[in-house]
This record gives C-alpha cells, sequence and structure tokens, in this order.
C-alpha cells in the first residue's frame, strides 16, 4: 500500500498527534508524557491498529499527551486514511 | 531613629554569625512570586558558605537557581513542604547527596517548637517593617509593594530561630503596628527593591476552575458536606488548594443561606470564596494561616475578625491547642489515593516531586470530617490506585474520595455512608474506582526508581512515614 505523509490529532492533554511517513517495516517513534508507564501500550495501540488496516510498512512518529487507547486507535485510523487514501469508514 | 537595626544584606549575615554547615530558614507567603530565597542564596553564595542546610516552609518553580547552588555545594540539605518544577525534577533524578526532608505545615510548626528543627538564621521577607523590626505582611504605607497578608509560617521561624533577619521593600515609620514579627525577636531589618511579586501569590496550585468535570465534583463534594451530618449551624470548614476543593465553597453557600446554617470559622490557606461568605455574614471568623489571593491579603489587613495564625497555632499534632482540632471539615485534593485510603500530594505518577505536603495530613487526621476531591483519571493517569507512589496522608484519617465515578466512604465511617445514602448519594466500594481506572487505561508498568533515597517524608510527630527514591529516565 503506497503511504504519503499524513497527521491526526492535536496537542491537548489527553490527545496524541500521530505523523505517518512511509517506511520499511513498521518503525514507531514515541514521544509520551506517560512514556515510563504506558509506553508499551501505546506502541501496541499504535501497532496493532495499523496492521489491522493492512499497513505493515510505515514510519510513526506519536506525540502523546496522555491519550486513552480509544482516542489513540481514532488518531492511528484517522492519520492511515489519510495517509493511504483508502476510507476505512466507507470502503 | 536611634537604634536602628536597618543594615546592607551582607552586614546582616556578617552580623548573624551564621558558619558553614548552619541552617538557614524561610517562608513562602509569596509563593510562585518570592524573590527572599534566590536573593538571600546568591549573597550567601558570593559570600563564600558552603554546606548550609535550607529549611524553608515551602518551595516552588521560581526556586530553579537553587539547583546551580546545590551544585556548587552551597546548599547541601533542604527541609520543606513541597517542591516543585526544575528544582523538584533536579532533585528527582539524584541531584543532591542528602535527602529532603519532608514535613507538613503542622509538623515543620512543632519540629521548629520542639528543637528537632534548629534554625540558625532566619531571613524572613515582610510586606512592611520598621527600623527596629516590627514586621507584617500588610500593607502600611502608599509605597506598600508587595503584599502577602498572613505571615503564619515564618512565625515559628521567628518565635524559635537564634537569629533573626527581616527583609522588606517598605521600610515604615515606627511603630509599624499591628505587628506579627515583634521587633524583640528580629536583629536585622534589610531594605530591598521587592521581597516578592504578589501577583503570582495565587499562582501554581491554587486555581479558579472552569473546567466541567472539576464544577461536577465540586457540586458531589457540597452534596456530601450538607448531607454528612455535620453541616449545622456553627460548623467550621477548610478547602485546600486546587480547582475543585476550591470551588465547593461557591455551592455549599446557597446551602447555608437556604437553611440559615453560618459556619463558626473558616480555616488555613483563605481564599476571596471564604472572604466572600465572612463578609455576607455566613462565616464568623476567619482564622488565616496563608492568605492565598489578593482579596484574602487585603481583609486581613483591616478585619478584626481575620486573624492570622502561626503554623504551629495552626495545624500542630503536638499541640493539643491547634486550630485543625477544631475543624469540622476540610476538603482536599489528591494526586492519588489508594484502596486503603491513603493519600499521595507530592509525588507524580511519573515518580518526580511535583506537590507539597501543606496542611494535608494535619487537617485530614484532626478534622472531624475529611473529603478529597479528585478525578479518576487525568489523562490516562489513574487517581484511585492500588497504592499510592508515595505516601503523605495516612488512610486513617481520610473519610470520603469523591469522584466523578461515586463516593467511597472509608469503612471506618460506616456512619457517614449511612446518612450519604439516605440523601440518594451514589456510594460505590473504593477497590472498584481502582478497577474502573485500570479497566479504562491497562495497567501501568512499574516506575523507574533507583536505589538513591532522594526524600524523605516525616509523619506528624517526627517519625519518618515513606521514602523518595530516584528517578531514572
Amino acid at each position: 500500500m503506497e503511504i504519503k505523509n499524513a497527521l491526526a490529532g492535536t496537542l491537548e492533554s489527553g490527545d496524541i498527534v500521530i505523523q505517518i511517513a512511509p517506511g520499511d517495516g513498521l518503525t514507531i517513534d514515541l514521544q509520551s508524557s506517560v512514556s515510563a508507564q504506558f509506553g508499551r501500550q501505546i506502541k501496541e495501540v499504535i501497532t496493532d491498529t495499523l496492521k489491522g488496516l493492512g499497513i505493515d510498512n510505515a514510519y510513526v512518529k506519536a506525540t502523546d499527551k496522555g491519550a486513552l487507547d480509544c482516542t489513540i486507535r481514532a488518531r492511528v485510523t484517522a492519520a492511515a486514511v489519510r495517509a493511504t487514501g483508502k476510507d476505512v469508514w466507507k470502503d | 531613629m536611634r537604634n536602628s537595626k536597618v543594615v546592607t544584606l551582607e552586614e546582616a549575615i556578617r552580623r548573624s554569625g551564621l558558619k558553614d554547615g548552619m541552617t538557614i530558614s524561610f517562608h513562602h507567603h509569596f509563593r510562585g512570586g518570592d524573590k527572599v530565597v534566590n536573593l538571600v542564596v546568591d549573597k550567601l553564595a558570593q559570600m563564600g558558605f558552603k554546606n548550609l542546610q535550607l529549611a524553608a516552609s515551602s518551595l516552588s518553580d521560581v526556586h530553579a537557581p537553587l539547583i546551580e547552588h546545590i551544585k556548587a555545594g552551597v546548599i547541601t540539605g533542604i527541609s520543606t513542604s513541597g517542591l516543585r518544577g526544575e528544582l523538584a525534577n533536579a532533585i528527582s533524578h539524584g541531584l543532591m547527596e542528602e535527602p529532603v526532608v519532608f514535613r507538613s505545615h503542622g509538623a515543620r510548626g512543632s519540629a521548629i517548637a520542639g528543637g528537632e528543627l534548629h534554625i540558625d538564621v532566619a531571613f524572613l521577607g515582610a510586606s512592611s517593617c520598621d527600623e527596629l523590626g516590627n514586621a507584617s505582611g500588610c500593607p502600611r504605607s502608599e509605597n506598600a509593594k508587595s503584599i502577602c497578608g498572613s505571615l503564619g509560617y515564618a512565625l515559628p521561624d521567628a518565635e524559635y530561630a537564634d537569629h533573626v533577619v527581616v527583609l522588606t521593600d517598605d521600610l515604615v515609620a515606627y511603630p509599624n503596628v499591628p505587628m506579627s514579627i515583634r521587633a524583640s525577636r528580629v536583629e536585622s531589618v534589610v531594605v530591598v527593591d521587592s521581597v516578592g511579586d504578589s501577583s503570582k501569590i495565587s499562582s501554581g496550585a491554587i486555581r479558579d476552575s472552569k473546567n466541567p468535570r472539576d464544577i461536577l465534583l465540586a457540586k458531589q463534594a457540597a452534596k456530601v458536606i450538607i448531607n454528612s451530618g455535620y453541616f449545622k449551624d456553627g460548623f467550621s470548614i477548610q478547602t485546600g488548594t486546587g480547582g475543585a476543593s476550591l470551588a465547593v465553597v461557591k455551592y455549599i453557600r446557597e446551602s447555608m443561606i437556604e437553611k440559615g446554617i453560618k459556619a463558626s470559622f473558616a480555616l488555613g490557606g483563605i481564599t476571596a470564596h471564604m472572604v466572600k461568605l465572612h463578609e455576607e455574614g455566613l462565616i464568623g471568623k476567619l482564622i488565616d494561616v496563608q492568605s492565598f489571593d489578593k482579596v484574602a491579603a487585603e481583609s486581613i489587613a483591616h478585619d478584626q475578625s481575620h486573624q492570622e495564625v502561626s503554623a504551629v497555632d495552626y495545624a500542630s499534632g503536638e499541640h493539643t491547642g491547634s486550630a485543625v482540632h477544631a475543624l469540622d471539615i476540610v476538603i482536599l485534593s489528591a494526586l492519588e489515593v489508594d484502596t486503603e485510603f491513603n493519600v499521595n500530594v507530592l509525588v507524580g505518577s511519573d515518580g518526580v516531586i511535583r506537590g507539597a505536603v501543606g496542611g494535608h495530613p494535619d487537617t485530614a487526621e484532626d478534622s472531624a470530617l475529611s473529603i478529597i476531591v479528585c478525578p479518576l483519571l487525568r489523562g490516562r493517569i489513574p487517581c484511585v490506585v492500588p497504592k499510592v507512589t508515595t505516601l503523605i496522608t495516612p488512610g486513617k484519617g481520610v473519610d470520603v474520595v469523591v469522584t466523578e465515578y461515586g463516593i467511597a466512604v472509608n469503612p471506618a465511617r460506616p456512619e457517614i455512608a449511612e446518612s450519604l445514602k439516605a440523601a440518594g448519594l451514589k456510594i460505590v466500594d473504593i477497590h472498584d474506582l481502582a478497577a474502573k481506572a485500570t479497566s479504562i487505561i491497562g495497567t501501568p508498568d512499574p516506575l523507574p526508581f533507583g536505589d538513591k533515597v532522594v526524600g524523605i517524608v516525616m509523619d506528624r510527630h517526627g517519625k519518618v512515614l515513606d521514602k523518595i527514591r530516584n528517578i531514572e529516565e
């Protein structure tokens, strides 16, 4: 699947910014205010969401401000839709 | 004036007989606007002092310059109620060899009075002072610049320190009455450009919240108070800092008017909300250890029934006459509450120090009813947890925890749970609150604590309650 640069989310408290770029394999560069306690879980949610959308090759920069898993999934999905042009909500 | 005590800061320090290794003290009435600590420690560094112990009633973001003085060996020990900002972060990462000693406001007062915390030289900022050292936090001339109101946390220092230096930015004609610090306790008076920025007093922990969740929590806490059995004519009340606990006052006001109930006194950090209720005749007296905003500082300057109180008379656990023993209801905030009702208000969920003990353990233990108001989650950070990161207020003193997912009552207080249930409030088990938090955020990985002790938390009676370890990135 072809990937363009795309972004979703904000830097508000409780939100996360997901930036997707082309990559070889899946790389997640996470910065989080709660990384010590939740970094592992956040990366898992991002990976699972992307793989569920059929994306196995991408560079993801995630800047997290304490987002819950539901928010992370929503932002990753939105960024992926913008990056691939494939609207998972419609298609 | 004959016998004037006015000298330069350098001369005051020389006269004090301060030596390396001694203990210097400060108050924090200017909170985020304090200018005295940095000014004095800069001067001490310049004069070549080393190994000093800094005993502050509290420290905040503005004291980041102390980091360099710690690295240079000027300051090697700190005792305080709180630490915030860069200084707190550096200390949490192992900046100091000696752990910081944390005490509540009441515990600091009684440690000073009992000699456990001996102060060699106190450097106390004052809004007005005369040439002989009569000092006050109230304005006494048209030149007044920095107004802090109550000097309650400075009074034990003034009473028990071996040597007292008052710093002021408004030297007024003798006699500066009524005085908070008496001339007979003062050796030197130093005139400086500014002792503090009053506009920054209501910064840091004190917020007037517009956050809808804080407002919901405040409304729930008000219902708890009204239906607790303690809400009757002549009751007394204290609110801690934090948006929700401050907002509670607004909501009990309506009920007080409706039911014709008046409070006998409000205690502690006094805010504009409390002053308003007092001026409306709903609160008889204000007992003020710390004026939390400009309105409170102005009120204490002119109102006879708005009384300044020392940290000892406010909250000492060793003095049975301290005001907390007469307190009915206290509303407090928390960073974390655990399933044993223990509370942490000092160390963040990332393991970094970011708060203050304050009067939390003092008021929780000695009041008749203590209510903790906190959200279940702050972002992804849980506030109701299986075990607090650091123990500050033991659960035996905590009666009710109010969250947006329900109200938990300490099993030791079944009568309160019954009253609240009868009023139709949603009472939940605190274990269920902790489980609810975990179900939303998952189980957090353990924090990367190291082996170095960076902080020691003392209880109200001089015993070690908990230790804080360094955090590794």
